[in-house]
């Protein structure tokens, strides 16, 4: 099916998400839509899904101008979705799932399932899915539990389907997997929608890029393009993706992990026996895909989770059971991996932000009274230093861009004496722009002298800043391995194969 | 309870108190408007008027008119002041000063249940807290002798004290068991409204000297009693005084110390909180306390601002009416005191209502409509068709999630 989209415009207030957009995805296609955090791309595919009704603009399904009030009249005229985080309900089947919403009944309304099976069975086979209808899908592994959700759009007779960001959580293999597919479905004729801000699977995958920027279309591109072109396309100037640093300095160990086993939530070992050490001037970076337990390590390394066995040390001094504050006031600097949920309180203002985890004492509070002068002044003196926009220190953390916002997370941590600095997730969901700033602060870090851990999913992210890199599957480290490694080799190790 | 039960909770919380002061006072006008339509429909005369309608108009029209114009006269002459006896310069200024008594228990139950909110706890027990505080003020007012002075302060601070213990029992509970506190603190004002009950019956513990069957206390010593403020004429007492120094010390407390700062933090986003390195459950254990000793205040007012026996039902509902105000005070510390001087005066003025033959029962429908507008802004919005206001990240989240949920 050919999609057309003309001259959407999207505006919330004074915010126009997008300007006039044109887009032609030609049946069979694989068309990437490629932009920052911000730039209108989730908006631009809600307006296609019925999320958001369009102010101006028209949609087009060959040819057909179709107007959409809903996700029901989306699909039901051949838009299937699969969103970033999945819709599926962990203790149904895939086949339950499927039908969802869609039940096929007999007599008396009751649920035939047998019907779902056939349905799963018969796509999973031609797509070589490799998918039993039957399996819980708790039980699947995150790339299986994405292709349930394939499965759901194609049930529906979905003839675009738009992926949204769809290789976040997926190893290097897994994402193969997921081009393979992807192509496959193109084959069939079936157009595809691919979000993403990651430029090399792009280039491997994609028929055509359209380049989004501040809610416009900055352009087209062939995935021939070189990655640099295509990233100052997306930021709208030249961008130097590398991190430049010198080779570590290294000085005393900083953090020392022995045989740590940390007990998660579902009294399972998120975290299984795991040693490393990492040195004043060196950033040890721990890689693996989201939800092998690294979340869990950094929790247990800033006392906001408990240690079931094993010691962490810093220098000499053993923080196995020491409270947050106690971790703290030890200096250690953390950025949350979920800067919204753990890192801001969205309501208070960025000086207010600034102080979060120094409210005890000096500079910022006078015995049981907050230091208002010393406040403000250290907050303008920070957002100057970081680069943090905003129209003025009292500006709520909320209303600031995912950048800016984890701008302040950063300034705040690393505006204390630190005797390491640990940071999950640096710049997720943070423009180019912000990137290359946090990744300068980190090495600088690192080139002061400090120990620092970096925890990312993202391999060029972990390639570009560490020295060393650990890779965590299913709570072990399979190895700590150096930064030179391949990335054919770190893929198969956060697959589970030791190195 | 789940996290996402809480989290709506505290999301419908954020709702109320982005409420404008513009919303704020068109909802008390809307309110106005509903107590007037009430005062209409339960007049004899405008019914009588009604029933010849379509014959003479304007007859039902004057009559309601009168109606509404008699109702909210004799409020104003009950709550504020008294044309009626402008002879009497005494008789004239009595009702504000009534409004004022009134309303010293209510803005200090208020900013109780307020500081509660703040820090993303609902007190429901500020009955039962006021109950414990009385109990405990009336030990000392009526059972302990104490050099002039010395007693009354002694009263006032156990008054808190005692309400500051239940509190904090309710923030133990939750800290320790994670008990919730809306179950919790139901629970405790059965319990603190029956043991005072019990105490006010028992000979050997608070019954009146020589009194009979029914639950009462002795009146409070003359030196426990809070004196009066403006000399004999009026009932005024140092209650109210006490009210607006702990409007102070809550403004003080919750936007200027450190304290406030990690209550707040609390309040908002306790994840974050915990990141900081801020000890949560001590946190709400603090707050639940704090909250509890402020309503403590309105306890200090009801044991101690009596000059005749308590009865078990000394608590007037306060603890209640606190949550009211807290909410159309938007948990701030002006707010709480507007909106405690406002429900001051519906009970000043409910009794002259009474005598003028109108129902009293109009001002509680008429505080019962501006909650109403105010939790359902959308509802005012639409009637003064005023600019939907910018939402707040998290709310924004939270529709977005919805919308999503509905594709399934």
């Amino acid at each position: 099916m050919k999609l057309e989209l003309r001259g959407i415009t999207k505006r919330f207030g004074s915010l126009t998400a997008n300007d006039s957009i044109n887009l032609v995805v030609e049946s069979g296609e694989i068309h990437s839509l490629l932009g920052e955090n911000g730039a209108g791309k989730s908006t631009l595919m809600n307006v296609l899904y019925g999320l958001y009704t369009a102010d101006e603009g028209e949609i087009l399904l060959d040819g057909v101008a179709h107007k959409f009030s809903g996700p029901g009249d989306a699909m039901a005229a051949g838009i299937g979705m699969v969103h970033q985080h999945f819709m599926l309900i962990p203790v149904f089947t895939v086949a339950e799932n499927v039908v969802l919403g869609n039940e096929p009944t007999g007599a008396l309304g009751t649920l035939n399932l047998d019907v779902a099976r056939a349905r799963v069975r018969e796509i999973s086979d031609r797509f070589g899915f490799d998918i039993d209808p039957d399996a819980l899908v708790e039980d699947l592994p995150v790339g299986a539990q994405q292709r349930v959700e394939i499965i759901k759009a194609l049930a529906r007779d979905a003839k675009v389907l738009v992926l949204d960001e769809p290789t976040a959580v997926l190893t290097p293999q897994e994402t193969d997997e997921l081009m393979e597919i992807m192509r496959g479905l193109a084959k069939s004729g079936t157009s595809i929608v691919f979000i993403t801000h990651k430029l090399r699977e792009v280039q491997a995958v994609a028929d055509t890029i359209t380049v989004i920027r501040l809610g416009k279309v900055v352009g087209e591109a062939k995935p021939t393009e070189s990655a640099a072109d295509l990233a100052s396309m997306m930021v709208g100037r030249a961008v130097d993706l590398e991190v430049h640093k010198n080779a570590p300095v290294l000085g005393d160990k900083g953090l020392t992990v022995t045989n740590l086993t940390v007990v998660g939530d579902r009294h399972d070992k998120v975290v299984d026996d795991v040693s490393f050490t990492v040195h004043g001037g060196e950033v040890l970076a721990i890689a693996g895909v989201q939800g092998n337990g690294q979340t869990e390590l950094a929790e247990a390394l800033v006392g906001l989770r408990g240690v079931s066995s094993g010691t962490i040390h810093l220098g000499e001094l053993d923080i196995t059971a020491s409270s947050v504050r106690e971790v703290i006031d030890a200096g250690v600097g953390y950025v949350p991996e979920d800067r919204k949920k753990d890192g801001l309180v969205a309501e208070f203002s960025i000086a207010e932000n600034l102080m979060l985890n120094k409210s005890f004492g000096a500079p910022f509070a006078k015995g049981a009274l907050i230091d208002f002068a010393n406040r403000d002044r250290i907050a303008d003196e920070l957002i100057e230093e970081y680069d943090i926009r905003t129209p003025g220190r009292d500006t709520p953390a909320g209303k600031l861009s995912g950048g800016n916002q984890q701008k302040v997370v950063v300034a705040r941590e690393l505006s204390r004496d630190l005797n390491l600095f640990i940071a999950s997730q640096p710049t997720r969901g943070v423009d180019v722009g912000s990137i290359e700033f946090i990744h300068e602060r980190i090495i600088q870090t690192r080139d002061a002298g400090k120990p620092v851990v970096i925890i990312s999913t993202e391999l060029d992210e972990v390639a570009g800043l560490a020295d060393r890199i650990a890779v965590m599957y299913r709570g072990r480290i399979v190895g700590i391995v150096d930064a030179t490694t391949s990335r054919e080799t770190l893929g198969q190790m956060m697959a589970g194969v030791s190195a | 309870m789940s996290t996402e039960t809480e989290n709506r909770f505290q999301t419908a919380l954020k709702e109320i108190f982005s409420t404008s002061a513009t919303r704020t006072v068109l909802s008390v006008f809307l309110g106005f408007v509903v107590g007037a339509i009430f005062m209409v429909f339960s007049n004899e005369d405008v019914l009588k008027a009604a029933q010849y309608f379509t014959a003479r108009p304007m007859d039902t029209i004057a009559a309601s008119w009168s109606a509404i114009a008699d109702g909210y006269s004799a409020l104003f002459r009950g709550a504020i002041y008294n044309y009626e006896r402008a002879d009497d310069p005494v008789a004239a200024f009595r009702p504000i000063t009534e409004t004022l008594r009134f309303a010293a228990p209510l803005i200090a139950a208020g900013l109780g249940i307020a500081l509660g909110f703040r820090v993303g706890l609902f007190n429901i027990g500020g009955n039962g807290q006021l109950m414990f505080g009385v109990l405990w003020a009336t030990w000392i007012s009526t059972r302990v002798e104490l050099p002039f002075g010395i007693h009354l302060v002694v009263a006032i601070l156990m008054a808190i004290l005692g309400a500051a213990l239940l509190g904090a029992l309710v923030g133990f509970l939750k800290a320790r068991t994670g008990a919730h506190e809306v179950i919790v603190t139901i629970m405790l004002n059965y319990i603190a409204a029956n043991l005072l009950t019990y105490f006010f019956r028992e000979e050997s513990l608070l019954r009146e000297t020589g009194g009979g069957g029914t639950p009462k206390s002795d009146a409070p010593a003359i030196t426990a009693q809070l004196p009066k403020l403006l000399g004999e004429d009026y009932t005024l007492h140092l209650g109210f005084a006490l009210a607006i120094i702990a409007v102070v010390v809550y403004w003080w407390l919750m936007e200027r110390s450190t304290i406030g700062y990690r209550f707040r933090m609390v309040g908002h986003n306790p994840h974050a909180a915990r990141t900081a390195g801020i000890n949560v459950e001590r946190t709400y254990m603090y707050a639940m306390a704090a909250s509890a000793a402020f309503v403590g205040i309105a306890a200090a007012n009801q044991a101690l601002g009596a000059t005749s026996g308590l009865s078990p039902s000394v608590d007037a509902g306060i603890g209640f009416d606190g949550i009211t105000v807290a909410l159309l005070g938007g948990s701030t510390a002006p707010g709480v005191l507007m909106a405690g001087l406002l429900f001051g005066a519906f009970k000043a003025g409910s009794a002259p209502m009474q005598v003028m033959g109108l129902s009293p029962e109009v001002l509680g429908i008429v505080q019962g409509s501006i909650v109403l507008f105010i939790a359902a802004p959308p509802l005012v919005r639409a009637i003064f068709r005023l600019p939907k206001p910018q939402k707040t990240t998290v709310l924004k989240d939270l529709v977005k999630r919805s919308s999503k949920g509905e594709e399934k």
